[in-house]
Formats: structure tokens, C-alpha cells, sequence
């Protein structure tokens, strides 16, 4: 398997669940189980840049596909933009489905750079929050898409443009 | 839950219920039964080896040893590096008093906000909450029980650090002061927190200490971000279901479809054959049931082998409820005399110029917290450690204790972050607790020498019972043409929470739950009569965010909205006319809620009307003025703005997020699909397929405000919730003509 960049061998059956690989065999507990069901989107990874429910996706369909995990999505010193933007809106109470909203997030902004509020409630809708912590989801989905161009403006100029000017960006 | 009251006798009710319990085991409720549940509920022996001292305090005695509760040891490390960890006394499960708690010491403390973390503590002593001498997150009660406490704890580690500094300049401590983090010397000398920590924390402990004028706050009232946000976006923080020692196994359990019913056969040779699984185990579970534990290498292969048992139960003893017959039987009930929680002269009820008759149901309602339930044990001979995320360490711990035929002192509850909760990580029976010990102990005498974390699948997690329970209210109310009430008839059908719980010989009067009939009546001066029912079912029952004012902030606001339209009055004129000069933190969050939202000086969109409600619940106000439409025959929620009063509000930005989070709960009870039903005795939904929780396609822009004040805090991890259905229906009801009197609504 190809997570978050590295190479993981694993002894499995192929229809078990990517989930369950991921949290039990791998200790990647940023996934987290919720519903089983692909119902509430709290397990969300990317493969290949696209958001899937792990908890539905059978490992033999994964196959030499790069899964990315929240825990590989930014590192602390160089944080994603989507976490960098959760993180100052304080898009968090539990924190529980928070895996899957940023998960959403970024893979929304992997297909479409400049998302409205209604694309992105769209993108978030069966990504379930029982906390209700969804105006702060949204303002940091919000924040996200600012972030993200200066991101994409930062690595198309040979200078960059700093992090400090990146965190000042309000969408 | 719980209304202010003296708790002081309440640890000593909590082991004389344990006591009581010891012999018997919480059974499901036989065949239709009504016979009260008192005095058959709890299990385990005395939790409270340090009762004496948790009850001690006169303050005119001095020397008096300081409470557990107040020695800075158990709450406070400061490291070299001036890095100050801070013990919790909670369960964060997102309302953030891992945030807050710190905020309230780090004041006293003076210490530097940017060097500040938490963490969560165990069911020692030390984190039982103070006013009520035993281990509790609920209530709303972290902030306004433990404001002083975690005041004095940081100012006693001040004067401590001020005193070794003292010593090693060899000056007087008056003349020292401290600032974010530093003791200062007049000559400009300075030390670091963590240059003096180590000798600090070696002195003894003052009494006495002066704390801050609130004037001078620095940290406390400051919109200030969550310590644990970071670790929350980057999936680093550990919640409960993540925790994982060497070697640990994973249980599921297969349960029966009725509460309470056992196993009439079992078949689990397939079951043992599943790759991975160690061991399948027939296990006692909560409420006289029997169940079988999978235990597996990983919860997918437990789960498999729980797919492959053949299991046929035996239900025949055991009261099958069926929601429908229910309703039925509580209407039933609703006819006949019984307990009054008031009571007032009914005459005027015939004569009345107006008049109106309502029925309201509510129904069963799941938790549904993200996170499943879980609990990890690792046992030894003499000794078990429980990693779980617990609103109640110290009852799970007396409950893990006489399961496992263990001293309390032997059992250790590591309180794990939650993914919400809302109630359910504490319950009367320790169910979570009591059924991983079980396994545990079933599991080591099979041999299994490792530790097992029992794990829920949602559907377990959905279909487990202690749920918001069912209610049936029926109100007759004679008013006359200016909308003064003459005479209110009110009855109440419903369960029972707190009967057999500790909380019963507080809060259970004459037949009559407080948890129940809290929210009725209040604030307003009404001549009520409220009958109260409390039929016995086989469903589990539980506290669930924001109790009994779940369903009586519903009636009451959506009542009075209906009494103020039919005599031609704006809702919120009759509201503040109805406080008089009384309630003014009432009058205070409506009147916030209506300027902010610009009711009465606005024009509302097409098709769109205002709704109000205005609610008190766990000693805070919240009021919302809400825009709210009919979409396609659906209700749709479109704006809320609140007016809140919880005092002083000690972290304004989770003050906030606590509002729309409760305010969202709330609106998910709105909304087609949020029911739990029971079909003979079997609970019909089992995933989010089934049960609604709102979406971020269903919330509405949001406007929190708070009003201003310096008044020792008071809680709002619930009281969010109430006002914002009233409110919703109340718009609804405009825009329809026709009153809403079901959860969730139901406009066809």
C-alpha cells in the first residue's frame, strides 16, 4: 500500500474494510469509525486526491493507490492550508468529524479552486457534526479557499509568499 | 440537569445507593410492569474512601486541611521549561473546559497563556466536582462549580512561586509581583515560573489567599482559541476509541434485540473459525441481560465473528414496548388523577372568554454522539486501569470495582477525550463500564492475558437505550382578551430519569421527577395545575443535553406564542409584559436577541416570519429571534440570533460554539427523521440512515450575543438548546396558521 507517502505492506483479506487498515494495522487513527456505513463521513481519506470512506472501501480496491490520511495531509511545521484554516477559525468542539470535514474540504479544493458558500455546504453535507459546530466548519471551509490560492500563488513565484502573509488572507 | 440545590449529602447518598445495590443487579422491567424502579438500581461498594475529607470545611476552624479539591499538587505542574500543565476535573467532550478551566487558573496563576496545556484526570479524589463531592460532567455545572476552585488553585501556586522567590532573593514577598509567567523583583530581577517550580511546589500550601479584582482580568472574558485545536485538525489528539496498549484485543458484542432479554441458545462454532478472533465469550450485561462478546485482534474481525454467531434469544420474560401502543397508553394515563408539582384554582377555566386545548409528543430521542461508546480494561490480579471517556469517573470506577471483585482503590479510570457525549457517557448503571469489565474478566478467565478494549458499533451505540425519554403533554388554558392567563390544566406523561439514581432523593418529590417538569411554568406568574405521570417501560432512560427542558421550553414557548396570537399581541411585547419588572436577565437576552436581530424594525424576505423564544435552563438565559420559512412543505430554518446571559462569560469564542452547537441539536429534534421508535420491543433505527442529525445544508446563519456582566459565571453546554425549537415552531405556526405540537414536526 502507498499511505501518506511511504510504502506499508499489510496481511489482510481484500475485502476488509481500508478503515480498519488503516486504524488497527497502520495506528493511523485520524480516520476515525463512526457509522460503518459510509453514512457520516467521519472516516474520510483521499485516494488519489478524491475524498472516499474508508469504512467502505474494501482494501483489495485500494491497490497500489496513494492513500492520504489527515495525520499525512501537513506536517506541524508546514501544515496544510485547509488544517492551517481550521485551526485559526477554532473549527472545533469534539473534534470527532473534523477528520472528515477537512478531508472534504481539501478534496474539494483539489477539484474546484474557487468554491461558493453553496459548493462547499454541498461538498460538507454528508459529513455529519452532532456537536453543531457547522458555522465554524464553514467559516474555516471559507478561510480554507483564501488560504489555498496563497498557497498556489506561494509555489508558482520563485520568492513565495510567507506563511505570515498567507495567515493574514481573510476570506 | 439538577437545578441548584444542597448537594452536600450527596456522595453519602451515592454510597448508600452502591451499598444498597451491591446484592442486585439492574433488571429489565418484567412483563408490563409498573412497580417503581427505587431501590433496585446501582451495583458496587462504597466509591468514596475519602468522604470524610471531601466533606470537611468549617471556616471559622483553622487549621483546617484543604479539600482534595484544593491542593494545587493535583491540578497544576509546572515544568523547567515554564510550560504549565493543567489537570482537568472533567470530561472535554467539546464544550471546551479544556479551554476554559486553564483560562480561570492561568488568570490567578498569572501565568502565560501561550505556555499553557491540559489534560484530563482520573476518578482521584482531587477532580471530584466540588459542590457536589463526586466525579460529574453535566449539569452545565464545570464553569460555575469550578470558577472559584480553579480561581484559588492558581492563585494558591502563585503565592507559592512568589514565596520561593522570596527565599532565594531573600526579600520580602510583598514587594515582589508577577506577570505573565515571571516573578519580579523591585531591583528588576526576574524568574522564570519554571526556574522556581520545583521549590515552590515543596512549600507548604497556603490557606488563606486573596484573589484577583475581576476588573483586572487579563485572560478570563478573552475570546480565546481552544487548546486543543491544533491537535484536533492535524489528527493527533487521542480520543477514547484510539487509545491502544500492546497486545490489546477488541471486543463486539452481540446484544439482545429487547432490553433486558437473554440468550435461549447460542451457536458460535462459525464464529470461532473468523480469522483473528481469540475467543467468544457469553457475558451478564447491563440491565439482567445476557449477551455474547467476539473478542478479536481488531474490531473488524470481532465484528465478523459477531455476524457469524447463531443466536436465538429469549424475550418471554422481558416488556416488548411498542411505540404506537405507547402513545396510546399514555394518553390513557393522561386522563387520570395523580401527584401535582402545582397547583392553582381551576374554576375559571369554563367562564374564560378564551380558551385552548393542545397535546404535544415527543418522542425517544438517541445521544447519537459521534464517537461510539468505548472503554478499554487491562486487568491484573489486584488491579485494573479503565481507559474510557466518562462523565462520571468515580461511578464507573465503584461499578468496575464490584465487578471485578476489587477494592475502588485498585481500580483507576483514565478519563478519555469524547467524541461528545451529551449525557450518555454517564449513566445510572455504568453501563459501558460494567459490560467492558465483564468482558475483561470473562476474557482472562478464558485465558486471554491481554487488554480489551469493548467497542460499539453505531448500531449498538443507537439501539442501547437511555434515551431522551418519550413524552405526552396536554395543557387546557382559559385566557382572557388582553392574553392574562386564568387558569392553566397541565399534565406530563413520561418516564422517570432520576428515579433510582443518585439523584432521586434530591430530585424525585412526591412521585414527581424534577427532571421532569423543570422549565414548567418558570419565569412567567401563571395559575398552573401540572399533573405528572410517570409510567414505567422497559426503555432505558437518560439525562440528554438539556433534560427536561428538552420538552417543557417547546410547550411553554410555543403556548404562550399561541395565547399572544390569538389575542393580537407581538410575542415579544406579551413575553416582557408577562416579567414585569422581574427576570431581568430574561428581559435583558430577549431584548439583546431583538436588537441584534432587528425584529420589529426589519421587513422580512418573501414567505419568511419571525419566531421568538426566550428560555432559562442550568442558570442561563438564552433567547432567540429566528427567520424561519416553509420550503416544499418542509420547515426551513433560515437565521437565529441569540441573546445570551450567563453571567460572565469566561471564554466568550466556546460560549459561542456552545450556542449554535446546542441551538443545532436542537434543531436536528425539528427536523423529519430525528425519532427513535420501538417496534415490539425492538428499537427500529440503527444508523444515521435512520436517525436525522442536521447537516451543514440545514443551519442557518448565526448571530450569538452575550449580554454583559461581571456575575460569577453560570454553565452553557445546555442551555443553548431549548429556546431554538419553540422559536422555529413559533415562526412556523405564522407563517401556517396552525400550531406545531410534535417532535419532530410535522406539518402535512
Amino acid at each position: 500500500m502507498n499511505v501518506n507517502d511511504a510504502v506499508e505492506s499489510v496481511e489482510a483479506s481484500p475485502e476488509t474494510p481500508l478503515l480498519y487498515i488503516l486504524r488497527n494495522d497502520l495506528s493511523l487513527n485520524g480516520p476515525k469509525y463512526g457509522c460503518g456505513l459510509g453514512e457520516c463521513g467521519a472516516c474520510a481519506v483521499l485516494v488519489d486526491g478524491r475524498a472516499v470512506r474508508s469504512c467502505t472501501v474494501p482494501l483489495g480496491a485500494v491497490g497500489k493507490r496513494r492513500v492520504t490520511t489527515l495525520e499525512g495531509l501537513g506536517t506541524p511545521e508546514h501544515l496544510h492550508p485547509v488544517q492551517a484554516a481550521f485551526i485559526d477559525e477554532a473549527a472545533a468542539q469534539c473534534g470527532y468529524c473534523l477528520n472528515g470535514m477537512i478531508i472534504a474540504t481539501a478534496a474539494l479544493l483539489n477539484r474546484n479552486t474557487d468554491p461558493d458558500e453553496d459548493t462547499i455546504r454541498e461538498a460538507l453535507r454528508h459529513h455529519l457534526c452532532r456537536c453543531g459546530t457547522h458555522m465554524e466548519i464553514l467559516a474555516a471551509a471559507r478561510r480554507a479557499v483564501a488560504y489555498a490560492k496563497v498557497e498556489r500563488a506561494r509555489r508558482s513565484m520563485p520568492d513565495g509568499v510567507s506563511p505570515k502573509a498567507a495567515k493574514e488572507v481573510s476570506p | 440537569m439538577l437545578p441548584n440545590m444542597d448537594y452536600s449529602e450527596l456522595p453519602r447518598a451515592l454510597q448508600h445507593m452502591l451499598e444498597r445495590g451491591r446484592s442486585t443487579s439492574v433488571q429489565a422491567l418484567p412483563r408490563r410492569s409498573f412497580l417503581k424502579l427505587t431501590g433496585t438500581l446501582g451495583l458496587a461498594v462504597g466509591i468514596f474512601p475519602h468522604l470524610a475529607a471531601a466533606q470537611s470545611t468549617d471556616a471559622g476552624e483553622a487549621p483546617i486541611a484543604l479539600k482534595p479539591t484544593e491542593q494545587p499538587s493535583a491540578f497544576v505542574q509546572i515544568a523547567p521549561n515554564g510550560e504549565v500543565m493543567v489537570t482537568i476535573n472533567r470530561l472535554e467532550f467539546g464544550q471546551g473546559v479544556q479551554t476554559a478551566l486553564p483560562m480561570i487558573l492561568a488568570e490567578e496563576l498569572d501565568a502565560d497563556w501561550n505556555l499553557v496545556r491540559s489534560q484530563l484526570g482520573t476518578n482521584d479524589m482531587a477532580y471530584v466536582d466540588p459542590l457536589f463531592g463526586m466525579h460529574l460532567t453535566g449539569g452545565s455545572n464545570t464553569i460555575k462549580n469550578s470558577f472559584t476552585q480553579y480561581r484559588e488553585l492558581g492563585a494558591r501556586v502563585r503565592a507559592m512561586l512568589l514565596a520561593a522567590a522570596a527565599d532565594r532573593w531573600n526579600v520580602d514577598v510583598s514587594a515582589l509581583r508577577t506577570e505573565a509567567g515571571v516573578v519580579l523583583a523591585p531591583d528588576g530581577r526576574k524568574l522564570g515560573y519554571g526556574e522556581l517550580s520545583e521549590a515552590a511546589m515543596a512549600l507548604p500550601v497556603p490557606q488563606k489567599i486573596a484573589l484577583k479584582d475581576p476588573k483586572d482580568f487579563r485572560i478570563i472574558g478573552q475570546p480565546t482559541q481552544r487548546l486543543d485545536a491544533q491537535a484536533k485538525s492535524s489528527g493527533q489528539q487521542s480520543f477514547g476509541i484510539d487509545f491502544k496498549l500492546p497486545g490489546q484485543l477488541t471486543a463486539v458484542v452481540a446484544r439482545p434485540p429487547v432490553f433486558g432479554a437473554k440468550i435461549a441458545s447460542l451457536d458460535d462454532s462459525a464464529a470461532r473459525s473468523v480469522k483473528g478472533v481469540k475467543a467468544v465469550l457469553r457475558v451478564p450485561l447491563d440491565r439482567g441481560a445476557e449477551g455474547v462478546a467476539v473478542v478479536a485482534d481488531g474490531y473488524w474481525q470481532a465484528s465478523q465473528g459477531r455476524n457469524a454467531l447463531k443466536v436465538e434469544w429469549d424475550t418471554s420474560a422481558v416488556e416488548k414496548v411498542d411505540s404506537e401502543k405507547q402513545l396510546a397508553q399514555f394518553r390513557e394515563i393522561a386522563n387520570r388523577p395523580g401527584p401535582r408539582q402545582f397547583d392553582a384554582d381551576m374554576a375559571p377555566l369554563e367562564a374564560a372568554p378564551l380558551s385552548l386545548e393542545a397535546e404535544f409528543v415527543f418522542p425517544y430521542l438517541a445521544h447519537a454522539a459521534m464517537e461510539p461508546l468505548n472503554c478499554t480494561v487491562r486487568l491484573s490480579d489486584d488491579r485494573a486501569e479503565i481507559w474510557m471517556g466518562s462523565q462520571s469517573a468515580g461511578l464507573d470506577a465503584g461499578v468496575a470495582a464490584n465487578v471485578l471483585g476489587l477494592k475502588p482503590e485498585q481500580v483507576v479510570v483514565n478519563v478519555q477525550t469524547s467524541g461528545g457525549g451529551f449525557g450518555r457517557r454517564f449513566s445510572s448503571s455504568s453501563d459501558t463500564a460494567m459490560e467492558a469489565c465483564q468482558i475483561a474478566k470473562a476474557a482472562r478467565a478464558a485465558g486471554l492475558n491481554a487488554p480489551v478494549r469493548t467497542l460499539w458499533s453505531r448500531e449498538d451505540d443507537m439501539r442501547g437505550g437511555y434515551y431522551r425519554p418519550t413524552h405526552l403533554h396536554r395543557a387546557r388554558i382559559g385566557f382572557d382578551k388582553e392574553g392574562n392567563v386564568l387558569a392553566w390544566d397541565h399534565t406530563i406523561v413520561g418516564q422517570s430519569i432520576l428515579t433510582g439514581t443518585v439523584f432521586e432523593k434530591f430530585q424525585v418529590k412526591d412521585g414527581i421527577d424534577a427532571a421532569t417538569t423543570e422549565g414548567m411554568r418558570s419565569p412567567y406568574p401563571l395559575p398552573m395545575r401540572l399533573t405528572v405521570h410517570h409510567p414505567v417501560a422497559n426503555v432505558p432512560v437518560l439525562w440528554w443535553r438539556s433534560v427536561g427542558s428538552t420538552h417543557t421550553a417547546f410547550v411553554m414557548e410555543t403556548l404562550l406564542d399561541d395565547i399572544a396570537r390569538a389575542t393580537d399581541q407581538d410575542p415579544v411585547a406579551y413575553r416582557m409584559k408577562m416579567f414585569g419588572n422581574e427576570h431581568p436577565r430574561h428581559r435583558d437576552a430577549l431584548q439583546l436577541a431583538v436588537d441584534k436581530s432587528g425584529y420589529g424594525s426589519r421587513a422580512l424576505a418573501e414567505g419568511r416570519a419571525w419566531g421568538v423564544a426566550v428560555h432559562e435552563s442550568f442558570s442561563s438565559v438564552v433567547a432567540y429571534v429566528v427567520e424561519a420559512s416553509v420550503v416544499d412543505g418542509q420547515p426551513k430554518l433560515h437565521r437565529v440570533t441569540a441573546g445570551v446571559h450567563c453571567n460572565l462569560a469566561v471564554n466568550p469564542r466556546t460560549v459561542e460554539a456552545q450556542v449554535q452547537g446546542a441551538a443545532i441539536m436542537g434543531l436536528s429534534t425539528c427536523l423529519a427523521g430525528s425519532e427513535i421508535t420501538l417496534k415490539d420491543g425492538v428499537v427500529e433505527q440503527g444508523n444515521f440512515s435512520e436517525f436525522t442529525v442536521a447537516r451543514i445544508t440545514d443551519v442557518p446563519e448565526f448571530d450569538v450575543n452575550i449580554v454583559p456582566s461581571a456575575d460569577a459565571p453560570t454553565g452553557m453546554g445546555e442551555p443553548g438548546l431549548p429556546p431554538l425549537a419553540p422559536a422555529f415552531a413559533n415562526a412556523i405556526s405564522r407563517l401556517t396558521g396552525k400550531p406545531v405540537r410534535q417532535m419532530p414536526f410535522n406539518l402535512a
